[in-house]
């Protein structure tokens, strides 16, 4: 057992990350195996530092403190008609702000605009010396200083602890369609993903449904207009169009991995539409499940059983198995940059 | 462990005799250039105030050759700025004293562009338009616009994290930026990130765009494509005032709209501007606002009545729409333009973009006015409303002795505004050498530790771009030379 601390405001946090040789920082541990570290590690959850500490409908911004649910600012959001663009996954499970930067973790809305780091304006951290620092901003264009925000998605808090965040967010779009398209089989998916994606749609979502023989089509924007639009889609792909609540099911499981075994591991991938085949094919090979997003881009994985190799690198999330698959060795610079912000290696290293 | 102090940044110790013969070993005589009069035209960049003489600017034209000029610089702590088509406005690549220049523009070769995916490979010499030309034949663009885009290059636009006309839609450049093969300070090369639009770990990207040259040099760079848009709605309304300007600003934002830009330019800009290429605005008004819809045509006619009507509400003097391309592309010439043409009211000028919060974009505007008016020099104003993002023009005249200094008080001031009701100092220029005496007024001692301690795992010798970004007590000669010259000959245009 981990010995855990729990700040409650960030100072404390400051001094918690200074009270320990080894530190790692945990939200709700919706991802657990991000946080499935050596026994001597201290944890210290966020969850005491929650809230909105700034938010200004007419700036497109917030601020909130990492420990802050997702659902807890999505409803804050939606009450003046606007959202997190980049869509992440978990509401339900109780997912925190924090811990949604630190695994990297955008969900399939991110198509249109972009996933965290395309949002991510500011944070408020404490580094490996203890320090409670502030870098980016709390504005919506800025350019002064390195981006650590930036670096800091999908970091795994391995370079800091994470204390507040400030991120853009958009206006809601008026209204939402959802299309069904079947697929023959992956190089199909692959021909159609790109297809849509370059045409002139300016399509929300553009996901390969689990089973890998669907692609769903999500259609954003003035209710006047989707409809045209989605004939238009169906006349070039046979499918159907959801209804209403069969369409808010579909995301709503997505978002929240319902679709995933749930013991085995699951695993985040970065790949490009042209690995997609052969990704499916040696998921299939091992009795898994994939769920394949941003028009081909990223995909989660579910297995029964850890694996070896997905022929990809892959970060596992949950479940048993190894914390990497196939990670590539890393370069110099990733040490340099480890020993700038952590000199002392408080954080575990990013492959622990 | 003594990493606890901020790292040391080495005077160059290079020897400028050895430096330069085995610069002449690596490459041909004529692409080492160390003349004086060869010299002079990499003196300066955008910021034209300041100059400084190079030992000697270099021309590879490989990858291969670029690496062998960052290992030797640092064999020899010999000191380099990487330098694209110089059209930074915060001095970004301005030579430092006795260093290399690296001019990347015969690395210009499109390496490919992959319409299924959506993506492109380019060389750091790549001009940012060239990106859109060699995208368009398959319906797609590449996004970041800035002002300076039919001249200047995406590693410039990479290094400074360009920005543009589109940022709150669309982001900045790094927002495009997907991989990034680089030649580091300490000779090491590297890629960050890949062709997918995802990534596992870290944002490695993320981090190397707006590094300001201080961590290495980009040498190939993978860029996302989107689908061009398939219809504009463009509308350019003229205000009795720039607070009813600003005013219509707050109802489109409140409308639920995401306008691809949203654009304001004060009395004097549109002076300037309707002198310089003939634009014509409405008569009698303090501000334009250029307000653009985009998408595919259903959603445009659908969000076209809301943005008319809310256009209408705001009582404009006049508001015309475009009616076809060329009346669009007409409203951007004048708008890109608008820089570049006050250089017709006035010898010089600085040129600022600091950031405030939206709802206070009144109020800086009037402070600005303010302070302009105290200070007894002139002042034009063009800027992103959509985002904050200002652009106060402060005019000058370099001959007259103690204008520079003036103007350069006055924009200290404004910089200073804008952090204190809690914006940035730059937008979209970057800190460069312009700004860097003002990083420390947004962030704090150990903050600006951090920074260092980040440049210095990449650099540890202090040998790439040094003196921008963070204040090092060097400071390059000030000279008058009013317009940049590719400025003159309208070329380009500063955002």
């Amino acid at each position: 057992m981990n010995a855990l601390l729990s700040p409650t405001t960030l100072a404390e946090l400051a001094d918690a990350v200074r009270s320990a040789p080894r530190i790692l920082a945990v939200g709700a541990r919706t991802k657990p195996r991000l946080s499935a570290v050596a026994s001597d590690v201290t944890l210290v959850s966020t969850l005491g530092l929650s809230g909105i500490t700034e938010y200004q409908p007419d700036e497109y911004t917030f601020t909130a403190l990492a420990g802050t649910p997702l659902r807890e600012i999505a409803a804050t959001l939606a009450a003046r008609g606007q959202y997190l663009p980049f869509d992440p996954l978990l509401l339900a499970a109780g997912a925190t702000l924090g811990g949604t930067l630190g695994a990297g973790l955008s969900g399939s809305g991110r198509f249109r605009f972009g996933g965290q780091r395309d949002f991510i304006l500011g944070v408020r951290f404490v580094d490996g010396t203890g320090r409670l620092l502030r870098l980016g901003g709390k504005v919506v264009k800025n350019a002064a200083g390195f981006d650590l925000p930036k670096f800091f998605v999908g970091s795994l808090g391995r370079f800091g602890v994470f204390g507040e965040l400030t991120f853009k967010v958009f206006p809601r779009p008026a209204s939402t369609l959802t299309l069904r398209l079947p697929v023959a089989d992956a190089p199909a998916a692959t021909a159609l993903l790109n297809t849509a994606a370059g045409a002139r749609w300016e399509i929300d979502a553009l996901d390969l449904l689990p089973a890998a023989d669907t692609v769903v089509v999500r259609l954003a924007g003035p209710e006047s207009a989707l409809p045209i639009l989605a004939a238009e889609i169906l006349t070039r792909f046979p499918g159907e169009i959801l209804s209403a609540s069969a369409a808010d099911a579909l995301w709503s499981d997505l978002r929240e991995l319902r679709w995933t075994h749930a013991d085995g591991p699951l695993l985040k991938l970065a790949l490009t539409p042209a690995q997609l085949p052969a990704l499916v094919a040696r998921v299939r090979a091992l009795s898994g499940r994939i769920h394949v997003t941003a028009g081909g881009n990223a995909a989660l994985v579910s297995l029964p059983a850890p694996a070896a190799s997905l022929g990809l690198p892959a970060l596992t999330l949950r479940g048993p198995g190894p914390l990497w698959l196939e990670a590539p060795a890393p370069p110099a610079i990733h040490a340099a940059v480890k020993t700038a912000l952590d000199p002392h290696n408080r954080f575990p290293a990013l492959s622990a | 462990m003594s990493s606890l102090a901020s790292p040391p940044l080495q005077p160059s110790v290079a020897d400028p005799a050895r430096c330069l013969r085995r610069l002449a070993d690596l490459l041909p005589a004529s692409r080492v250039l160390s003349g004086p009069a060869q010299l002079a035209a990499y003196e300066s960049d955008g910021l034209t105030a300041f100059r400084t003489a190079p030992l000697a600017v270099v021309v590879p034209e490989t990858q291969a050759e670029v690496i062998a000029l960052v290992r030797l610089c640092h064999e020899e702590g010999l000191p380099f700025v990487a330098r694209g088509s110089g059209t930074s406005l915060s001095g970004g690549s301005t030579p430092v004293a006795g260093g290399l220049v690296i001019t990347l523009n015969r690395l210009n070769r499109i390496l490919r562009v992959d319409p299924a995916q959506r993506l492109a490979v380019v060389e750091p010499g790549v001009i940012n338009t060239a990106v859109t030309v060699a995208a368009a034949p398959h319906g797609l663009h590449y996004a970041p616009d800035p002002s300076s885009q039919s001249i200047c290059t995406i590693g410039g636009n990479v290094a400074f994290n360009s920005g543009g006309a589109h940022c709150l839609k669309y982001g900045m450049t790094s927002n495009h930026v997907l991989g990034i093969k680089a030649v580091l300070a300490t000779g090491e090369v590297v890629e960050f990130g890949s062709a997918s639009r995802e990534q596992l770990g870290p944002d490695w990207c993320g981090l190397f765009s707006g590094n300001e040259g201080l961590f290495g040099i980009a040498l190939e760079i993978t860029v996302q494509l989107l689908p061009r848009a398939e219809v504009f709605h463009t509308v350019l309304a003229g205000y009795r005032t720039l607070e009813q300007a600003g005013d219509a600003v707050s109802a489109i934002i409140a409308s639920g709209l995401l306008p691809g830009a949203i654009e304001i330019m004060d009395a004097l800009a549109l002076e300037a501007a309707s002198a310089a290429v003939h634009a014509e605005y409405p008569p009698g008004c303090e501000a334009v606002l250029i307000v653009e819809l985009e998408g595919p045509r259903e959603v445009v006619a659908a969000q076209r009545p809301q943005l008319d009507a809310l256009i209408a509400a705001s009582a404009p003097v006049e508001a015309r729409p475009a009616r076809d391309a060329a009346e669009r592309a007409a409203i951007w010439k004048g708008r890109k333009s608008a820089f570049s043409a006050v250089g017709r009211l006035s010898p010089d000028f600085i040129v600022q973009d600091g950031v405030v919060p939206r709802r206070r974009l009144g109020e800086a505007l009037r402070r600005i006015a303010e302070m302009s008016r105290a200070a007894g020099i002139r002042c034009a104003n063009v800027f992103h409303a959509g985002d904050g993002n200002l652009h106060p023009l402060i005019l000058y005249n370099g001959a007259e002795p103690g204008a520079l200094d003036r103007a350069e008080v006055l924009a200290g001031k404004i910089l200073k505004m804008c952090v204190e009701m809690g914006g940035s100092i730059t937008g979209e220029h970057g800190v460069g050498l312009e700004k860097r005496d003002y990083l420390a007024s947004m962030f704090n001692a150990d903050e600006l530790d951090c920074l260092q301690r980040i440049r210095a795992a990449f650099d540890p010798l202090g040998i790439a771009n040094p003196g921008k970004m963070f204040p090092d007590g060097t400071a390059p000669a000030l000279a008058q030379h009013g317009l940049h010259p590719l400025e003159k000959a309208g070329l380009i245009s500063r955002e």
